[in-house]
């Protein structure tokens, strides 16, 4: 099942329950309408979405993994930016 | 195995079935829709690429799905021994009344999706009318189906548009797909003296009435594909009647040998 010079295409679902569009995984397609029939038909069978986004691979952005060490090392070392030193008061209940 | 004792098995094995006009009119459908979905999960693991194949087969187990529901209440309406699974597995070909469209082998990919657009441009129209049948539950089938056959209508449509208007190579067999299965199209707007009477009892529709806006919706996206409809009006009858082509034989043959080889199998 060769997919010759077909885009690849990213798919994101916003679930029943949630509220942003989770990247699910990847198809090919000829163009976006059948990107988005084809997410249809193999990421939401089982009922997993109330809405679809297709978007080209290629538009993504991504960053550089041999650059891992400069882009995210240096949060590391910084706990102090979690929340974590606060006491939460009882009557706020689950944050 | 003797020669004998094969045609006993086969002799037991078909059902009679008690073809009143609605479990006649039931059964037609049910018939459709199995067998097309049949055809369609031929292509499990043979479409032209993964994604397909997953939409070829949902559409087929829609289809399933549809069938299952229309048996079960053919086999209620009946109100015999017969069930689901009987009316699938132990009935000969002569027996099943599916359109002799949906029985069409699958082809090339641009047969499969003409067979598919032409008859879900009218399974559409047909479900969506079926909603007001007076029968609840036929009108219940109806309301879930419509919604798989307008998807089916969508995703047929898109590919007529691609195939039609792609490569040279994809609009010639688009173009003789239309051409080979347009005579196959008059049977779906077929109606005998036992479905006229359900019509005026509101309990099914009148399928011809939807012809005009069927031919116009084929039409639209025929012309925008490039391609062109056939100018003959003769058109193919036999499947409502039990009178099929060489196919469904064959069809059936796969479809049936679990139960005709080990009859009540189940697991």
């Amino acid at each position: 099942m060769a997919t010759p010079n077909v885009p690849l295409w990213e798919v994101f679902i916003r679930s029943r329950n949630g509220l942003a569009h989770k990247h699910v995984g990847s198809l090919h397609a000829a163009d976006s309408t059948l990107a988005l029939q084809a997410a249809r038909d193999i990421y939401t069978r089982r009922g997993e979405g109330l809405s679809i986004w297709v978007v080209p691979s290629s538009a993504i952005i991504a960053s550089d993994p041999s650059e891992k060490g400069m882009m995210f090392e240096p949060a590391e070392s910084k706990i102090y930016r979690h929340p974590t030193f606060y006491e939460v008061p009882d009557e706020v209940g689950h944050m | 195995m003797t020669a004998a004792l094969m045609d006993e098995q086969m002799t037991v094995a078909n059902i009679e079935v008690t073809e009143t006009p609605l479990v006649l009119y039931t059964l037609r459908r049910a018939d459709d829709a199995l067998i097309l979905g049949h055809r369609l999960s031929e292509w499990c693991g043979h479409a032209p690429m993964l994604e397909e194949d997953m939409a070829l087969a949902n559409m087929g187990l829609d289809l399933l799905g549809q069938a299952r529901e229309l048996y079960s209440c053919a086999a209620k309406v009946e109100g015999k021994d017969n069930d689901e699974d009987k009316l699938a597995y132990l009935r000969d070909v002569r027996q099943y009344r599916n359109l002799l469209l949906v029985e069409h082998p699958n082809g090339d990919f641009a047969q499969t999706m003409v067979r598919q657009f032409l008859y879900a441009a009218f399974a559409d129209l047909y479900w969506r009318a079926m909603m007001k049948s007076t029968d609840s539950t036929l009108a219940a089938i109806a309301a879930k189906s419509e919604k798989e056959s307008a998807y089916h209508l969508r995703h047929s449509s898109e590919w007529i548009i691609r195939l039609g208007d792609g490569t040279e190579e994809s609009h010639a067999r688009a173009q003789s797909a239309i051409d080979h299965l347009w005579s196959y199209t008059g049977e779906m707007f077929e109606a005998d003296d036992g479905e006229r009477g359900l019509i005026e009892a509101g309990i099914a529709i009148d399928a011809a009435a939807l012809r005009p806006q069927w031919l116009k919706m084929v039409t639209g996206i025929v012309s925008e594909a490039t391609l062109v409809l056939p100018t003959s009006d003769w058109m193919q009858q036999g499947g409502r009647g039990g009178r099929h082509s060489e196919h469904l034989g064959h069809l059936l043959s796969e479809l049936q040998s679990m139960q005709r080889t080990f009859p009540g199998a189940a697991w």
